[in-house]
């Protein structure tokens, strides 16, 4: 490190900012006795949130894909009035606090809700349920896989495109031959980024769909629940969560490799 | 470990509250000495009752801390300047009065647990708790309105108590929780605060318990010792006990102790 008390200053703002953000992490593994963390986790409760959270976030990333792919294509490939517009309500969710996000899908989908008659008429029961659960880390991941998925996409060299179709190949063939695999990269990690935003959401599945064990108790409500009356219970989660989201982030950064875009 | 941390972190929160009050302050004077405000740090619960007679308070200006009574409590022992404590239970205000923090605190209000449903609702008792497919929602435990109404399910028979617990849908970490998932309609029914019920209005009707199932919490406060503003603190404290408080704690669904 040249440029003396300049480069100190740097180091030591690094220190700082290493420091502060890591020992929390830290802390959840050191703070109780390995042996409790890992017994805590075989208890039921423990083992019903995490069992609830890999069904839920598997059916929201499910959704996510099946309908945010194609929807994220038409936006990367097509120019079209509005189109800001659409992306910006897209995007919304993104910087929504969840408060605001389980008060909006009461409003929307509610027994009293906008469409609540809706819902019902379908049969459907979505509050103080599982399928609410789905709903709401739906709704609060979603933009994080369609951000990236319109970057993937708008990445796409077009002449890629354009030969493809001159070679006759459908529009729809194009998309599933073409497009797909060389946005994969970007695709993947808009899936991780939302896989994660899905299994850490709290407040909205909180507000909209409630907290029971095994129907809509996710591990972080769990890690909430526990929290006055099993510390050692609630930190046990808290590693589990810590761990999976490390090795997500690992993984976005090994499926982008260097990022020619910087992004 | 963890104490340490919080034991760390408490001088610099309640320095942070000191701040709050002075700043607060700054603006209005009251009749007490220096223009500072009445400072009333007092349980969540009380915010409405509380603000609703805080105004008409005319020895002083009332400053009003709300929040949950332990953190309260916390805050008066490491000194924060603090006038009057009022709690949600008796035996915060009794601990501190023995550690020489407080006045001898007195009695002040009653509030109980209700069965809480929405105004259309065709539930009328407990007993209609039991039937199948009731979506009914309660404190989690560790909360104290959890822990409440689990006590005074417990005084149910077993049936009584498998069958309802069967129905509950949701445990919600605090009675916020409870109150919102009844007026959206997604519960049928909830356990409740008589006060927080009566705070949600019309959208919610309140079913009593039998008192022989639950005995109800006693709400105490007490004047800090050496409080800023002592004549004041006393002044504000026998009002809550007989004049403009006492009345609009009654009127916000509380008893009399």
């Amino acid at each position: 490190m040249s440029g003396g008390w300049f480069g100190a200053l740097l180091t030591l703002a690094l220190a700082a900012v290493l420091a502060f953000l890591a020992i929390p992490v830290v802390a959840i593994f050191v703070q109780q006795p390995p042996g409790d963390v890992i017994a805590a986790l075989g208890e039921e409760g423990a083992l019903d949130a995490l069992w609830l959270s890999l069904r839920t976030t598997s059916a929201a990333l499910a959704i996510i894909l099946v309908f945010g792919t194609p929807a994220a294509y038409l936006l990367a490939t097509r120019r079209f009035r509005g189109r800001a517009a659409v992306i910006t309500v897209i995007e919304l969710p993104l910087v929504l606090p969840p408060a605001v996000a389980g008060i909006a899908l009461l409003a929307a989908v509610g027994p009293s809700g906008l469409l609540g008659g809706l819902v019902e008429d379908a049969g459907l029961q979505l509050t103080l349920a599982t399928a609410g659960v789905v709903v709401a880390l739906t709704f609060v991941a979603a933009p994080f896989y369609l951000r990236q998925a319109i970057a993937a996409f708008e990445a796409v060299d077009t002449t890629l495109l354009d030969a493809s179709r001159t070679l006759g190949a459908s529009p729809a063939r194009t998309f599933w031959r073409v497009a797909i695999p060389t946005a994969l990269g970007g695709l993947a990690a808009g899936t991780a980024l939302a896989l994660g935003r899905a299994l850490g959401e709290f407040g909205a599945t909180l507000m909209f769909a409630g907290s029971f064990r095994g129907i809509t108790q996710t591990v972080p409500l769990a890690i909430y629940d526990q929290f006055a009356t099993d510390f050692t219970g609630a930190i046990a989660l808290s590693a589990v969560l810590v761990a999976i989201s490390a090795a997500l982030l690992a993984a976005v950064k090994l499926v982008r490799g260097p990022d020619p875009l910087g992004r | 470990m963890r104490r340490a941390i919080l034991v760390l972190l408490l001088p610099a929160l309640v320095a942070g509250c000191g701040d709050d009050a002075t700043v607060g302050d700054g603006g209005g004077s009251g009749t007490g000495g220096g223009g500072a405000a009445l400072v009333v740090s007092a349980a969540s619960s009380l915010k409405e009752a509380f603000t609703a007679c805080g105004a008409q308070f005319d020895q002083a200006k009332v400053q009003f801390q709300f929040a949950g009574s332990d953190e309260l409590g916390a805050q008066i022992r490491q000194g924060a300047p603090v006038d009057v404590f009022a709690a949600a239970n008796t035996s915060l205000p009794e601990a501190l009065a023995q550690e020489g923090k407080l006045e001898q605190p007195v009695n002040f209000a009653t509030n109980r647990l209700v069965l809480a449903v929405p105004a259309d609702s065709d539930i009328a008792s407990l007993d209609d708790l039991v039937k199948p497919g009731v979506k009914l929602v309660v404190g989690a435990e560790g909360v104290p309105v959890g822990d409440y109404t689990r006590k005074v399910l417990a005084n149910l028979g077993a049936e009584e108590i498998a069958a309802i617990l069967a129905n509950v849908r949701s445990n919600e970490p605090d009675v916020k929780g409870v109150v919102g998932k009844l007026t959206q309609g997604a519960a049928d029914a909830g356990f409740v605060y008589a006060s927080d019920a009566k705070a949600a209005g019309d959208d919610i009707k309140a079913i009593e318990i039998p008192d022989a199932l639950g005995p109800t919490a006693t709400y105490a406060a007490g004047v800090v010792k050496d409080a800023p503003h002592g004549d004041a603190a006393q002044a504000f404290l026998d009002d809550v006990q007989s004049g403009a408080c006492h009345d609009a704690l009654l009127k916000g669904g509380f008893g009399a102790p």
